[in-house]
């Protein structure tokens, strides 16, 4: 596969042509902040903390999904994007209800973990306190809509490496809610194989196994890559 | 048809109109027929029937002749060529012009004065044939030329010099952002792909605009047209439509006319007898403004949630189905016959340097003539208000005069004389946008229209980037608690804050132009934001400011008291 | 749940229910069962039905085969589909800029406060919804507001009251007449 040089933060890196910005950085282990990405699903550029600058492009880029191109002088961090990207994380904080202190996934939070490390210690934006509903239909998992981010982690995973399609996004703007099938309970869903991967994949505790109390529901998410990896490149790996 | 026959048609149809006595042109546009058109278009044929007159006499209900506060409009044109325009016309009175006007005899009703600033201050290229054929018979556009471009580009011309041409006459897109056209066309064109799409966005979502609509509905062969010779410019072979939903004479009338052009050769398979094909179908929006921006218009038109996705890729590399798509407003594509008719420099010559042509405007809110007009490029904004617009109806002031919706701004009296161009409006924070052109006077009260369109972004957002889906809440949140009285002075650099952000992270061009209004009306009406949170005073009168800031409620004293020893 | 099968088994009650459904075949037919055009179906089953249940749904999505979250998805993005059923009588009040300035938004709120309604709903009795729309493409009547369809320009609060009224109690009069 043909290579291609770029320069991250003043550093030249090489990645492989149709990478993203964001897996040239991973590769070379430059963090980057991300809720919507995941190895292994398409990008989607929605929760928009990968914004990078590009020489010459006049606005921010997403890194999940742009693709890098030989020649680019990528910075990941400056005070401007750090600056907002901690408003960012405000803005998703205010939006639904994460009261951490009583999440089946507080310390074990991709939301929470985020707000540490980009030191986001307060919100300033009014909580928009929505009222919504926590389905514990299903016979294992349940889904607290109180701690979605809408990143659609859960959609991605289910249509494209489940298959089942069961999740979809309805409404729209503020008013988007993740459902199942056409917004039946979750439990009733004809569609859903019970395998629990979007549980696996979602970031906080809006997905959970029924049962766990708070602070106990640990996510890994890195099954994905292996089995995609043995999926498509036949390569099981340890 | 061939280009021959084109214009045999062409010269039969001219030559019957021409023996006609009269021709009565009685608009039949939506803002006339709800004004009562119906009952006057009846009350004319019960006439002609029972005088026997239809021989020489022809009712055409048109499209949109311009002056849409002033309808029912009817005009009528003797055998001489002489025109007489009468507005409000009842039935009665429209029985009484036809009348006289048979018998010769002055009429008693007073038409309109021709030298009427509204019609002659403008320049109709787009609308040269709007309000002037019935737009669902054929006939009477092939007799103005429609299609005659069509067949000079097929036979004479190669798709680059079409593109060329387009670039030479320097037209811009007219759906808002003003990328030049020919150099889009020339994208699609040198995009190699199997198979290229046209689209023609009419989605018209800019709240207070009616431009394309008007064109769709007064003269759709125009529309068709231009995406025809887009398609053979670029190499596409199938087009689409897109249509907002809440246009149903629109979409109706685009089908019967791509219908009656099929059924003549000038759409479908080998066009006017070249080997050219070129099929066009209709797609009906279902309300949603974010469908305008063209990646969410594409995802629409494959029957999806009509999300943005990032850019790039562009259209023209990776539109729809993943093929390169050409993606143009319609009103961009009504200017492409004349160009192509007239040539690029006859084009050229219309408007400022950057800026060519014209713009069709929706002029409407506190002016006394509310309408549509077609203006040359650079024409001052005081003489669209005060010279075509006529002024503020009941003495009124002149406050602001919105452009570009929810994308826009305001802008004030003492910018009035500044061209209107693309560079200019967008100089003064404004967009020239699609067309939409809002007079406002004293009373509207600017945090206030803020918040409007602030509301108008929030519903309609996406949902898909969190600076837009949360962002535009919480600036509605801010502006809310302006307007009610409960802002204290740090909740306005709050909000400017997050315009910023928003403006800068959002995926899409509604999140990216959404603070527009409120950065806008801060930077030049500051002062009545300062008014609204200080003095509690609404100047305009308009918000109640019913509420207290929350630190200022007797139950927080405590807290404040605490809150000033830790500073 | 049952999924639904073809309409042809589907009980022809004398609400026409057969009929409407075939009126969604016909359109599906017309597409091709093509799962591009699940809006333009959507279209017709609005147009035909007044709204869109979950049956008409979950029939949709099993025609054109798709996930039903995702005509679901689809159905809830845009405005012109409703999923709960229409009152008798339609007021639709332009909220776009022009009508806004000239006064709109008072109108709605007097509309709101006569039928004891919110924008957006329907009266208990199934006799009226007060929706409202952003910019009907008629500014030069602002402040204009359709009525079953009708186009009326140049209104104030007094002026759609008493259509409104005139529509309603028309209804109560038919209704008499019957009895
Ligand atoms: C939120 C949003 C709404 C838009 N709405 C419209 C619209 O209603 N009509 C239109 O022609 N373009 C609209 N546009 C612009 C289109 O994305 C696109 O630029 C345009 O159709 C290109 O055509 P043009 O080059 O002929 O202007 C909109 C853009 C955005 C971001
Ligand atoms: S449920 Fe979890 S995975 Fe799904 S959208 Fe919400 S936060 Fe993301
Ligand atoms: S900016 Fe707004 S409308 Fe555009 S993608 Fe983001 S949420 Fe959607
Ligand atoms: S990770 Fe790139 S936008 Fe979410
Ligand atoms: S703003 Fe009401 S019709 Fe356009």
């Amino acid at each position: 596969m043909p290579v291609i040089t770029l320069t991250i933060n003043d550093e030249l890196v090489s990645a492989r042509s149709g990478q993203s910005i964001l897996e040239a950085c991973r590769d070379h282990d430059i963090q980057l902040p991300t809720l919507c990405y995941l190895d292994g699903l398409s990008a989607r550029g929605g929760c928009r903390l990968c914004l990078v600058d590009v020489a010459g492009s006049p606005r921010l880029l997403p890194a999940c999904t742009t693709e890098a191109l030989e020649n680019m002088v990528v910075t990941t961090h400056n005070e401007k994007i750090d600056r907002y990207r901690r408003m960012i994380l405000e803005l998703t904080f205010a939006e639904r209800n994460h009261t951490c202190a009583v999440c089946v996934s507080n310390e074990n939070c991709e939301l929470q973990s985020l707000a540490a490390e980009l030191g986001m210690d307060h919100v300033r934006y009014d909580y928009l306190n929505p009222e919504l509903n926590l389905d514990t239909s299903h016979e294992r998992y349940g889904v607290d809509h109180n701690r979605c981010l809408l990143c659609l982690r859960c959609v991605r995973v289910c249509d494209e490496v489940e298959g089942a399609h069961t999740w979809d996004v309805m409404g729209r703007g503020v008013e988007s809610r993740v459902i199942t099938d056409l917004n039946r309970p979750w439990g009733d869903s004809e569609s859903c194989t019970d395998c629990g991967k979007c549980v696996e994949v979602c970031p906080t505790g809006a997905l959970f196994d029924k049962g766990s109390s708070v602070a106990e529901m640990k996510k890994e998410a890195s099954f994905l890559r292996r089995i995609l990896d043995g999926r498509e490149k036949r390569q099981w790996q340890r | 048809m061939n280009p021959t026959s084109l214009a045999e048609q062409a010269a039969q149809e001219l030559q019957r109109q021409e023996q006609l006595k009269l021709r009565l042109f009685l608009c039949y546009s939506t803002p006339c027929v709800a004004a009562g058109a119906e009952p006057v278009k009846t009350a004319l044929e019960e006439l002609l029937a029972k005088q026997d007159l239809a021989a020489d006499l022809e009712i055409v209900a048109t499209g949109c002749m311009g002056p849409c506060s002033r309808g029912p409009l009817l005009r009528i044109k003797n055998a001489d060529g002489e025109e007489q325009t009468f507005e409000k016309v009842t039935p009665e009175q429209a029985k009484e012009i036809l009348l006289h006007s048979i018998a010769n005899q002055p009429v008693e009703t007073t038409a309109l004065p021709a030298d009427l600033p509204f019609f002659v201050r403008q320049t109709r290229i787009v609308l040269s044939n709007s309000g002037e054929i019935d737009p669902e018979k054929i006939e009477h556009g092939i007799a103005r030329g429609s299609y005659s471009a069509l067949a000079h580009v097929l036979h004479e011309m190669s798709a680059e010099e079409v593109c060329a041409e387009i670039k030479q006459s320097g037209l811009r897109g007219r759906g808002g952002g003003g990328y030049p056209t020919g150099l889009k066309w020339n994208l699609v064109r040198k995009s190699p792909a199997e198979r290229k799409y046209v689209v023609a966005n009419g989605d018209e979502g800019d709240p207070g605009a009616y431009m394309d609509r008007t064109i769709m509905e007064s003269d759709p062969h125009r529309v068709l047209e231009g995406m025809a010779i887009a398609g053979y410019a670029v190499g596409a072979e199938q087009g689409y439509i897109y249509v907002r939903g809440e246009y149903p004479l629109a979409a109706a009338r685009l089908v019967k006319a791509i219908k009656a052009a099929e059924r003549r050769g000038l759409l479908g398979s080998r066009v006017l007898g070249s080997n050219f094909n070129f099929r066009i179908d209709l797609r009906i929006g279902a309300g949603a403004f974010v469908c305008g921006e063209e990646t969410a218009l594409m995802t629409s038109i494959m029957g999806r949630r009509g999300q943005p996705v990032p850019r790039p890729p562009y259209p023209a590399q990776s539109g729809l189905w993943g093929y390169p798509t050409l993606i143009n407003n319609v009103e961009s594509y009504a200017n492409i016959a004349p160009i192509m008719q007239q040539g690029a420099d006859w084009f050229a010559g219309f408007g400022t340097e950057k800026s060519k042509g014209t713009k069709v405007f929706a002029l409407c809110g506190e002016v006394v003539n509310s309408g549509l007009i077609e203006v040359p490029m650079g024409i001052s904004l005081r003489d669209i208000v005060f010279e075509i617009g006529g002024g503020l109806p009941d003495g009124g002031k002149f406050k602001a005069a919105q452009t570009g919706g929810p994308s826009g701004g305001c802008i004030p009296a003492e910018h009035l004389d500044t061209p209107v161009d693309y560079e200019s409006l967008k100089e003064l924070g404004s967009i020239m946008g699609s067309g939409g052109l809002i007079v406002m006077n004293e009373s509207s009260c600017m945090p206030d229209v803020a918040k409007f369109f602030m509301g108008f972004c929030m519903e309609e957002s996406c949902g898909k980037c969190v600076p837009c889906r949360v962002g535009t809440v919480e600036m509605y949140e801010l502006l809310t608690r302006i307007t009610d009285g409960s802002a204290m002075l740090n909740d306005l650099e709050t909000l400017e804050q997050l315009c910023r952000l928003v403006q800068e992270t959002s995926l899409c061009g509604l999140g990216m132009t959404a603070p527009n209004p409120v950065l806008n009306t801060l930077h030049y009406y500051r002062d009545e934001y300062l008014a609204h949170i200080q003095e509690n005073n609404c100047p305009a009168g308009v918000c109640q400011l019913d509420q207290i800031p929350l630190l200022k409620l007797p139950e927080h004293a405590a807290e404040l008291a605490v809150f000033k020893e830790e500073h | 749940m049952t999924a639904p099968t073809a309409p042809s088994t589907k009980i022809n009650d004398d609400t026409g229910h057969d009929l409407k459904f075939q009126l969604i075949d016909k359109a599906l037919k017309k597409c091709q069962f093509q799962q591009d055009a699940l809006i333009e179906v959507l279209h017709t089953a609005q147009e035909t039905f007044g709204h869109l249940d979950e049956e008409i749904l979950d029939y949709v999505s099993l025609q054109l085969k798709l996930p039903p979250s995702w005509v679901y998805g689809v159905a809830t993005f845009y405005n012109f589909f409703t999923l709960d059923p229409q009152g008798e009588h339609v007021c639709v009040v332009c909220l776009g800029t022009a009508c806004y300035v000239k006064g709109a938004g008072e109108i709605v709120t007097r509309l709101e406060e006569e039928f004891s309604i919110k924008a957006g709903a329907t009266t208990e009795d199934g006799n009226l919804s007060l929706l409202t729309a952003r910019c009907l493409g008629n500014c030069s009547l602002a402040p204009m507001l359709t009525l079953d369809g009708e186009v009326h320009g140049k209104q104030t609060a007094e002026s759609v009251i008493a259509a409104l009224k005139a529509k309603t109690t028309q209804k109560a009069a038919l209704e008499e007449e019957k009895v």
